[in-house]
């Protein structure tokens, strides 16, 4: 209890509110979160500006903390440092029923013994509003989330996809100024789950609701999030804009984590260059990195460049393919260059490159590397985690 | 926010009001705390400490235990009582595993009567068994010659009825444990060409081993601990449980009881602790993508557990059908006629048919109270987060039970509700401390049916319901306990049999107007009307026997109607 004291005062109002750019505060504040089970320390010293309105997703794989950040916002898991606010309000220490949100979990936890209509009514109906009032409500709201029709059913006679649709209305229903989604598609089919994410987006923004939605779906959180939260082992890895996520990842597990990426153990040389082997290749932004120090370069497997590549071209060498998988609209190659095994990486062909170069397996390309798409990630970074 | 549809209804704060929920949960968690403490743990504790003074108060450590070990005769009830417990074990192991066997492994018809038929003696006193093998050995039996000059009266006897009386939760324990079974075991070892027995070896009976040793563990125990059936058929072979009967209403020693008492709790608290560890050993015994075993049929195989079933539960309902019939007897064994005579209970006690309606009172007192109670202890345990050392202490206190043997648990009251210090002796002789002591006796169960409905359902509606800002006595009301109402009739079903059954934890509560019927059933036994004694037990067994397919009808009939969200 004292360490959360002494957060009040001290780090946490150092801090110069990055997120917060302009006049408006961040509807939700997160400082110093701290929570540990035991000896395993599930979420440390996680800092967080969530602005009005933003669609924000925590992404991460299963354990890495983004569901216990989740519950500790809705006041369900209380964390052992750290403050966090809402609209302005520090609620800390403010059990869940005193904190604005809505709620949907994977399990729906739709009340099986109560109709459709009397789910989505539950929260309503506590705050002793006319009948009439809320029986308008939870109509609105019913057609809302497109179920107009299905009042007066039962949970167990609705699908999964509109089980959470329900659970969905059921957590819009009292206007919260917060809207939480506990990996809400992660029980559907995949169709469903599809169609499903499309609908919530559009909600999201037509009702302008701030939400967090945790996910371990890397797809789910691109598509869908103004701003993406990639945590791993209880600490954020980087926060940004989808794109800038997938762009530009901050760290070799950002970047395995978010689509997919080839690795190659390098060392650094003069500037704008690294050696992978004996082969040297140009990259943009090692200028820190002092000769001889191991780095690790990643590239996207889309981003290898085979067609009219020329041999004066930067990063240009003679590759084998030494095995193709197919995976529908694409094979990905195993790529190894001829004059130098350890230079070894993954790229993706669409089927049209495929059939215009004839690529094989056992066959010969010459493929290109442009410095632009090569990312250079010091390894004392890893080290660190 | 341009939210919604301008239905303004975060716009108003959250009201700062005195009964918050986390008060009133951790209200709650401390109130069953204090009610289990001192109707649990202080018992216990006084039981313990009035073994280590003398018959003055005065501390005198280990001397009533000296004493004890120094006393032939006690030492003898001591090895009476392993005996007949051993034996008891061996003999019921074995007939309930091959009658399990048939129920969950074989194709044999009318599984569901032969499991009905198990079940039976739940219904029963145990002295009701005891009552039927006077009837069919004893000195006017009519099969006393099977017995070859030996009397029924003693081991013989009490083991016969301990058979009887033990087979229903030996049965139970071990279709459980059966049931559990992976059929790609089955279909692995046919496919690597096993023969019948050993796959029976190497794979049935391993799985089923720790079904085995738990059935073996609560049978003993209940042998071990039971009091009626020595009491009516013992004869001279003192065992604990009379023991301790004679030394505290008989003798008025009070250190000695409750030395005897402690001794009774060792074989008890010993099975309580194997039965855990086994428990938990178990969880990762069946894999969730285990495949259901579902026996193919084997007409020799299934003839014979048939004829297994036919033997054992025929004996079983003959046993039960020998009381019942006794009691319509005009005069057993020569004046075969029958009558209601026997069940002209003022002929035979003072109290007539009080003792019934006491029953009947205590029963329904126990279920009506006792069901709540234990519902919302299971429910604070689980289902709340606040006051986590109040639930730790609760959770441990509500599984203490199940290791405490009713003569224990009732030597514990007289004398915790005796003391003269305590405001609640004024509880004495009255039905409350009846009602109290039988709801404490059967706690566990019920608290354990209660937690595993409970597990059952989503965790997060709790979380949900604090969101939409709902106090959690509401959501317990609308959606908890109407998922649980199967559940919860179970526990008042159970409670309800239980409390009209038992003998050996009212034995030494009841006062003057609460004689209970399974106690007027003793009495009338030692006075010599065995006729009306059974006359009684009659009327037990078919009051739970009512009771039970009442709770069936209405599970059927009501609840198929009430609950038609249960079904797609």
């Amino acid at each position: 209890m004292t360490t959360t004291f002494r957060f009040e005062t001290a780090p946490g109002e150092a801090i110069t509110l990055a997120g917060g750019a302009g006049p408006a505060a961040p509807f939700l504040r997160v400082r110093g979160l701290t929570r540990r089970f035991g000896s395993f320390t599930a979420l440390s010293g996680i800092d967080l500006d969530v602005a009005r309105g933003e669609f924000v997703c925590f992404l991460g794989p299963s354990g890495c903390g983004k569901t216990t950040l989740l519950r500790a916002i809705a006041g369900l898991d209380r964390q052992d440092e750290g403050r966090i606010e809402i609209g302005g309000r520090d609620v800390s220490l403010a059990p869940p029923a005193e904190r604005d949100f809505g709620i949907v979990f994977q399990s729906y936890a739709l009340f099986p013994n109560l109709t459709v209509r009397d789910n989505i009514a539950y929260g309503l109906v506590n705050r002793r509003r006319p009948r009439a009032e809320i029986a308008a409500r939870v109509t609105e709201l019913l057609a809302l989330v497109g179920l107009p029709e299905q009042g007066d059913k039962y949970p167990v006679q609705l699908s999964g996809g509109q089980q959470q649709r329900v659970a969905l209305a059921r957590a819009l229903a009292t206007s919260p100024g917060l809207l939480l989604l506990d990996e809400p598609l992660s029980a559907l089919d995949a169709r469903v789950r599809l169609h499903l994410r499309e609908e919530i987006r559009a909600l999201q923004r037509r009702l302008g609701v701030t939400t967090i939605m945790v996910t371990h779906d890397q797809e789910e959180a691109l598509a869908m999030a103004d701003r993406i939260v990639v945590m791993n082992h209880g600490v954020i890895e980087q926060t940004g804009a989808p794109e800038e996520i997938y762009r530009r990842p901050a760290s070799p597990f950002v970047a395995d984590f978010v689509g997919s990426m080839s690795f190659l153990e390098a060392v650094a040389a003069d500037a704008g260059r690294v050696r992978v082997g004996k082969r040297q290749l140009r990259v943009e932004g090692n200028a820190e990195l002092a000769p001889g120090a191991p780095v690790r370069l990643g590239l996207r497997p889309e981003e290898v460049r085979v067609r009219g590549v020329r041999a004066e071209d930067a990063n240009a060498f003679e590759a084998t393919v030494t095995d193709l998988e197919f995976l529908g609209p694409f094979c990905r190659a195993r790529l190894v260059a001829r004059e130098e095994p350890a230079l070894c990486l993954l790229a993706d062909f669409s089927a049209n490159l495929m059939r215009d170069m004839a690529i094989e397996r056992g066959g010969v390309l010459r493929v290109a590397l442009p410095p632009e798409i090569l990312r250079v990630f010091p390894r004392r970074a890893e080290a660190a985690r | 926010m341009s939210a919604t549809t301008g239905f303004a209804l975060s716009a108003r704060p959250a009201p700062r009001r005195l009964l918050t929920e986390e008060r009133v949960a951790t209200g709650l968690v401390a109130l069953l705390c204090l009610g289990l403490v001192a109707a649990i743990a202080l018992p216990l504790w006084m039981l313990l400490s009035k073994s280590f003074l003398d018959t003055e108060g005065r501390f005198i450590g280990l001397a009533n235990y000296a004493r004890y070990f120094a006393t032939p005769a006690l030492v003898q009830s001591l090895l009476n009582s392993l005996f007949v417990a051993a034996l008891s074990t061996a003999i019921v192991i074995p007939i309930a595993f091959f009658y399990a066997y048939a129920l969950t492994r074989s194709r044999i018809p009318a599984k569901g009567l032969f499991y009905a038929l198990a079940l039976l003696p739940i219904f029963a006193p145990s002295l009701l068994p005891a009552l039927s093998f006077i009837y069919i050995f004893g000195n006017q039996g009519f099969l006393k010659e099977l017995l070859f000059g030996a009397s029924i009266y003693g081991p013989i006897g009490i083991v016969m009825a301990q058979v009887f009386y033990c087979l229903p939760h030996a049965t139970m324990i071990l279709v459980a444990a059966l049931s559990l079974a992976d059929g790609r075991l089955y279909e692995a070892a046919e496919a690597l060409g096993a023969s019948r027995w050993r796959v029976f070896r190497t794979v049935t009976l391993p799985g089923a081993r720790y079904g085995l040793v738990s059935a073996a563990v609560v049978v003993f125990t209940l042998v071990v601990t039971d009091f009626g059936i020595p009491k009516v058929i013992g004869g001279q072979f003192g065992v604990l449980a009379t023991d301790a009967y004679k030394q505290v209403v008989g003798q008025q020693n009070f250190g000695m009881g409750a030395v005897v008492g402690m001794v009774l709790l060792v074989p008890a608290v010993l099975a309580f602790v194997v039965d855990r560890v086994l428990r938990r050993r178990q969880v990762a015994l069946l894999s969730a993508r285990a495949v259901p075993y579902s026996p193919q049929p084997h007409r020799r195989r299934d003839l014979a557990l048939l004829a297994c079933c036919i033997v054992v539960g025929g004996l079983v309902a003959c046993v039960l059908g020998v009381a019942v019939w006794a009691s319509f007897i005009r005069y057993w064994p020569y004046n075969l006629s029958l009558t209601l005579a026997n069940y002209n209970f003022p002929e035979f006690d003072s109290n007539g048919w009080q003792p019934y309606f006491n029953s009947l009172l205590m029963a329904s007192l126990t279920a009506l109270l006792g069901t709540p109670v234990a519902f919302l202890g299971a429910y604070l345990v689980e289902k709340v987060k606040a006051a986590p050392l109040g639930r730790a202490i609760v959770q441990f206190l509500a599984l203490l039970p199940m290791a405490v043997p009713g003569l224990v648990l009732g030597l514990g009251y007289v004398f915790f509700f005796n003391a003269p210090w305590n405001p609640l002796g004024l509880l004495y002789g009255t039905i409350g401390i009846l009602v109290l002591n039988t709801l404490v006796h059967f706690y566990t169960v019920a608290h354990i049916t209660a937690s595993t409905a409970l597990r059952q359902i989503d965790g997060e509606f709790e979380a949900v319901s604090a969101s939409l800002k709902v106090p959690f006595w509401v959501t317990l009301r609308r959606v908890t306990v109407p998922i649980c109402m199967p559940a919860i009739l179970d526990i008042a079903v159970y409670l309800f049999v239980n409390a009209l059954t038992t003998v050996s934890a009212v034995i030494f509560l009841y006062g003057p107007g609460t004689n209970l019927a399974s106690i007027a059933i003793v009495h009338m036994d030692e006075a010599g009307a065995i006729a009306a004694a059974a006359a009684m037990a009659t009327c037990i067994v078919a009051t739970a026997i009512g009771a039970k397919l009442l709770h069936l009808l209405l599970d059927r009939l009501l609840f198929g109607r009430l609950q038609r969200w249960r079904a797609r």
